[in-house]
């Protein structure tokens, strides 16, 4: 039972983590990261490291999307801007000393999405919801389609991918995973709260404005311009950030990698965990490539991993996936983040009445 | 203060407005009345930025702002509230009001990111600012951290009223502000109204149907109909007016 919730100033009552059962759950977590490479498997570390990946870029559409309520089709063009970005600064400037180089190859990575993010964002202006959906499609199909040119082969390697440079931060070269688990949870933990951060400030508050309604947004002095491209900027820039660790962790990047799977990938691991919520992304990334790996693991146990039946396992996996995504949503249409709130509720007020 | 002169608006063959001519005086409260259709609420529109006028001025201060976009005009000092409430249902009531500082503020994209340092600084002040100046003021401290759809109708409106001060308009635009409320909650928001002028010295346009509290409060009257100002000067003189009786009544047989 948290029993009042008293303040005796505001900097008191503007803290995010504002009973002891929130700092519980999220220093506890930290924590737990922090020690999870100590005993971790290699294969724990694999999935964590695609999840950090995957949950920055959630995060960056997160602030599209969730908050600012323009949807996008189109992100994974943004992971792959990041990506190749990484791969042919890195290339350019191997002049460079390697201890250096990520640390100007990755910002500079992060611009380009983000630039290239206004523009995908100008349609914003003018239309809305589902026709923006479709407009921020085309970025999608364009940034893939111009990666697989032949024109652009010497530096993207065209449609049979690049081999990535190896990170080296300062003369630490990070080439096993266990390294890259450190870097990226370190980004992704900073990412994280950097979003959270927005959302206390007038920056966030006019994204919301934005989403709730835009013309009331208006007479409050925001500009629709500004902020509805500036949103486009930080989800692109996140989402270029998340490219760059993807580049650095896998040693080859292929086009199909970043298809239109990858943008639904995004929106279906926002959907899942919260639209507009701090921690509805991590809980989103955490289902979507948490529960696939558990229904093949299961399948290939119930059918004693012959290959006989990998025929129709293989596509019943993903069929058994779509239907728990359906079903999940029509009982909790706001995500997981609506259960873990929840919870946090009847834990601030037990024993009384959960509600 | 804030003028409109000769202003023409139309709809296709619909004329809203048909040359509208008036001045809200600095710190006085004036309210524009008409019958339903009458061109109210296409009057605030122009004034606020939302509608282009085809013909004539909206001069604020001195300043011609017929041509510049409602962010411009928020930035300028103008705020105003909608009939049908244009909350931000999505936030609470703390952050609503937060909203109406935004102009005021400076925080940029990086400092916004970091949030300790510069941006808490301003967030902190502008909490204590909006505490101290209008949440107390409006009365509202009892349901600051509370969902913008927890609360009742009579409360938004006020929760609205709230977020416009918040910006420190010099003028304030309120469109119906006590549409749909009973007689305690009418007398509320009037009193509301008149603390807001009297403390903040802020000019007040108003567009109302309660002709008790446009009477009562109000020093100087506009009366539209079919898009024309038929009339305008002081409750008691517009209340007699022959053009302004017909209006709301109709013509003597």
């Amino acid at each position: 039972m948290i029993n009042g919730n008293l303040k005796a100033d505001y900097g008191a009552d503007e803290r995010v983590l504002n009973n002891r059962n929130k700092q519980l759950f999220v220093y506890g977590s930290m924590l737990l990261l922090a020690l999870f490479p100590l005993f971790a498997d290699d294969y724990a570390v694999l999935m964590a490291c695609k999840m950090g990946i995957l949950l920055i870029a959630v995060v960056g559409i997160n602030v599209l999307t969730g908050y600012t309520g323009l949807v996008s089709l189109g992100h994974g063009a943004f992971v792959a801007i990041g990506a190749y970005s990484t791969v042919i600064f890195s290339n350019l400037f191997s002049g460079l000393p390697a201890g250096i180089l990520p640390i100007i190859v990755v910002p500079l990575a992060i611009l380009v999405s983000a630039l290239v993010g206004i523009i995908v964002g100008l349609p914003s202006l003018r239309v809305k919801g589902l026709y923006l959906a479709v407009a921020t499609l085309a970025a999608s199909f364009i940034v893939k389609f111009l990666i697989e040119q032949d024109l652009f082969a010497p530096w993207t390697g065209g449609i049979v991918g690049i081999d990535t440079p190896v990170p080296n931060l300062l003369g630490w070269e990070l080439d096993t995973k266990r390294e890259m688990y450190v870097l990226i949870t370190a980004l992704a933990v900073g990412t994280m709260l950097a979003a959270q951060n927005l959302f206390r400030t007038r920056v966030g508050r006019a994204f919301i404005a934005i989403r709730d309604r835009d013309y009331s947004a208006e007479i409050l002095g925001i500009s629709l311009l500004r902020y509805k491209l500036m949103s486009f900027a930080i989800s692109a820039g996140y989402c270029g950030l998340s490219g760059a660790l993807g580049a650095y962790f896998f040693a080859r990047i292929l086009p199909e990698q970043f298809g239109l799977d990858l943008s639904l990938e995004l929106v279906a691991a926002l959907i899942v965990g919260g639209m507009g919520r701090t921690l509805g992304p991590l809980f989103g990334v955490v289902v979507v490539l948490l529960v696939p790996e558990m229904i093949k693991i299961t399948m290939s146990g119930a059918t004693g991993g012959s290959l006989e039946w990998a025929r129709y396992t293989a596509p019943l996996q993903e069929i058994v996936f779509g239907l728990l995504l359906v079903f999940f949503l029509l009982k909790e249409p706001l995500g997981i983040n609506q259960i873990t709130d929840r919870i946090l509720r009847s834990a601030n007020r037990w024993p009384f009445a959960r509600g | 203060m804030l003028s409109v002169s000769d202003l023409h608006l139309s709809f296709g063959g619909i004329k809203a407005l048909q040359g509208v001519n008036f001045e809200a005086k600095e710190g006085e409260i004036t309210g524009v009345i008409g019958p339903n259709g009458a061109g109210k609420t296409s009057l605030f529109n122009a004034i606020s930025g939302f509608y282009a006028p085809d013909k004539g001025k909206v001069h604020f201060d001195g300043e011609d702002i017929t041509g510049i976009t409602p962010d411009k005009r928020a930035s300028l000092g103008m705020a105003r509230t909608f009939q049908n409430i244009a909350l931000f249902r999505g936030m609470t009531v703390l952050d609503n009001i937060k909203l109406g500082g935004h102009t005021r503020l400076n925080t940029g994209l990086f400092s916004a990111f970091k949030y300790f340092g510069s941006a808490r600084k301003e967030e902190l002040e502008l909490r204590r600012d909006i505490e101290e100046r209008v949440i107390d003021l409006l009365e509202i401290d009892h349901i600051r951290k509370y969902p913008i759809t927890m609360l009742s109708y009579g409360l938004q409106k006020r929760v609205e009223l709230a977020r416009a001060l918040a910006m420190r308009p010099r003028v304030l635009l309120l469109d119906e502000p006590v549409a749909g409320m009973n007689r305690e909650e009418t007398a509320d928001m009037a009193r509301f109204i008149l603390d807001v002028q009297e403390q903040f010295g802020t000019t007040i346009l108003l567009v109302e149907h309660d002709m008790h509290m446009v009477m009562d409060i109000c020093s100087h009257i506009v009366v539209l109909n079919f898009g024309q100002q038929i009339a305008s000067g002081t409750p008691a003189k517009v209340s007699k007016n022959p053009a302004v009786i017909e209006a709301y009544l109709g013509a003597a047989a």
